[in-house]
């Protein structure tokens, strides 16, 4: 069965993991911006990494048949520091009219501060500014409560925000009922230790249902898989569910998110630009 | 949908195919607690605010009720929702401290 990776950072993967990924049904990785383990000196560092985005990973993915899809902008954890988000979401719209640039992401709170608040808020009026999609991440652990709280709230203060257009990550079992209460598309993270095993990801399918849910690894530097999304598919296969409901969340709903886009196509596969049709 | 059915698993088909596993899982809590009954220095976890919120969360565990995850996420969680004034840190540590948001708050 072909699959999205809706979230993977794909820039501190080898190309051996884009070869394995293909090998398990990956058609297309979706890779938002995210902080590097270490916070980046400048705004020069960030232009580089849209570059590395937009340009190079692209090249690596399609040596594999995998299409590459990515997000712009200065990531949460680097999101206190109101003087380098200025300069990088300046740059940002630099980017944006690139082919495989689908949106503002991952955009969101991290330790849910004042600033963090604002560089967010930044972020969202820049998607507005530009009509681009959005994709955020909730913080982890303890704060996730209050910033998947905050983040909704504060997406509410923007009448133009269409939630069918803006995908809300790392949803678990205390948040992802308020995302989809509000309207947005949810992201489940199959993540060792911080965040949902594949298991709790499957009781989360069967308690909240399979509408606007998508999954992913998010596999970045740290201990994480790149193919933990077959990995939720064979845990459904375990329980009994159809090969439909499994199609419907790893496939079907990044797909028809992503395709709003405009950007979005899988021609490998008969899926054009707009188009909803899909072959497997 | 009605959730009570939603896993087409039957109870004693998630017994045999889960039991092990999580058999498992509840031996690792045990070690783990009793390692830190063997700490070098000996000191009292339960003022740590981490273990308070284990503590609460092995007790829900071990409640009749359902929906224990999220209680259990709850017990974790920062219920506020007021931001903090500056970052403190960069990372999470898995349980809310109460005590430390009433000293960043003042």
């Amino acid at each position: 069965m072909y699959y999205i990776e809706m979230h993977g950072h794909m820039v501190s993967r080898t190309t051996d993991d884009y070869r394995d990924m293909a090998m398990a049904g990956c058609v297309a990785v979706s890779e938002p911006a995210f902080w590097a383990g270490w916070d980046r000196s400048s705004a020069k560092g960030f232009e580089d990494y849209f570059r590395q985005l937009s340009e190079f990973e692209p090249k690596r993915a399609s040596q594999f048949g995998i299409k590459h899809v990515t997000w712009l902008c200065l990531n949460p954890k680097e999101g206190e520091d109101r003087a380098l988000a200025a300069e990088v979401l300046a740059c940002i719209p630099n980017f944006l009219n690139r082919p495989n640039v689908v949106g503002i992401g991952e955009i969101g709170m991290n330790r849910v501060t004042r600033n963090e608040i604002a560089t967010f808020n930044d972020h969202v009026q820049l998607a507005l500014d530009h009509d681009q999609m959005i994709l955020i991440h909730t913080p982890h652990l303890e704060d996730k409560l209050k910033g998947t709280r905050v983040t909704i709230e504060h997406l509410q203060t923007f009448s133009r925000i269409d939630p069918n257009r803006v995908l809300i990550d790392h949803g678990e079992e205390h948040t992802l009922g308020m995302i989809l209460e509000a309207g947005y598309y949810a992201g489940v993270t199959l993540y060792p230790n911080t965040k949902v095993s594949v298991a709790r990801a499957v009781d989360m399918i069967e308690t909240f249902g399979a509408e606007r849910i998508t999954i992913s690894s998010a596999c970045d530097w740290g201990p994480s898989v790149p193919t933990a999304v077959p990995q939720l598919m064979l845990e459904m296969r375990r329980r009994g569910h159809s090969e439909a409901l499994i199609r419907k969340v790893v496939f079907e709903n990044p797909l028809e998110f992503l395709m709003q886009s405009g950007k979005f196509e899988l021609p490998r596969l008969g899926i054009q630009l707009r188009s909803a049709s899909a072959a497997d | 949908m009605n959730q009570n059915e939603s896993c087409p698993l039957t109870t004693r088909q998630i017994i045999d195919e889960y039991f092990i596993e999580n058999r498992t899982r509840i031996l690792e809590v045990a070690a783990f607690l009793d390692r830190l009954g063997r700490s070098a220095d000996q000191a009292a976890r339960a003022s740590d605010f981490r273990m308070q919120a284990f503590s609460r969360a092995l007790e829900a565990l071990a409640a009749p009720s359902t929906g224990k995850v999220s209680q259990i996420q709850l017990l974790f969680s920062d219920p506020t929702t007021d931001p903090k004034p500056r970052l403190d840190e960069k990372s999470a540590s898995g349980a809310w401290n109460p005590v430390g948001a009433a000293v960043e708050v003042s």
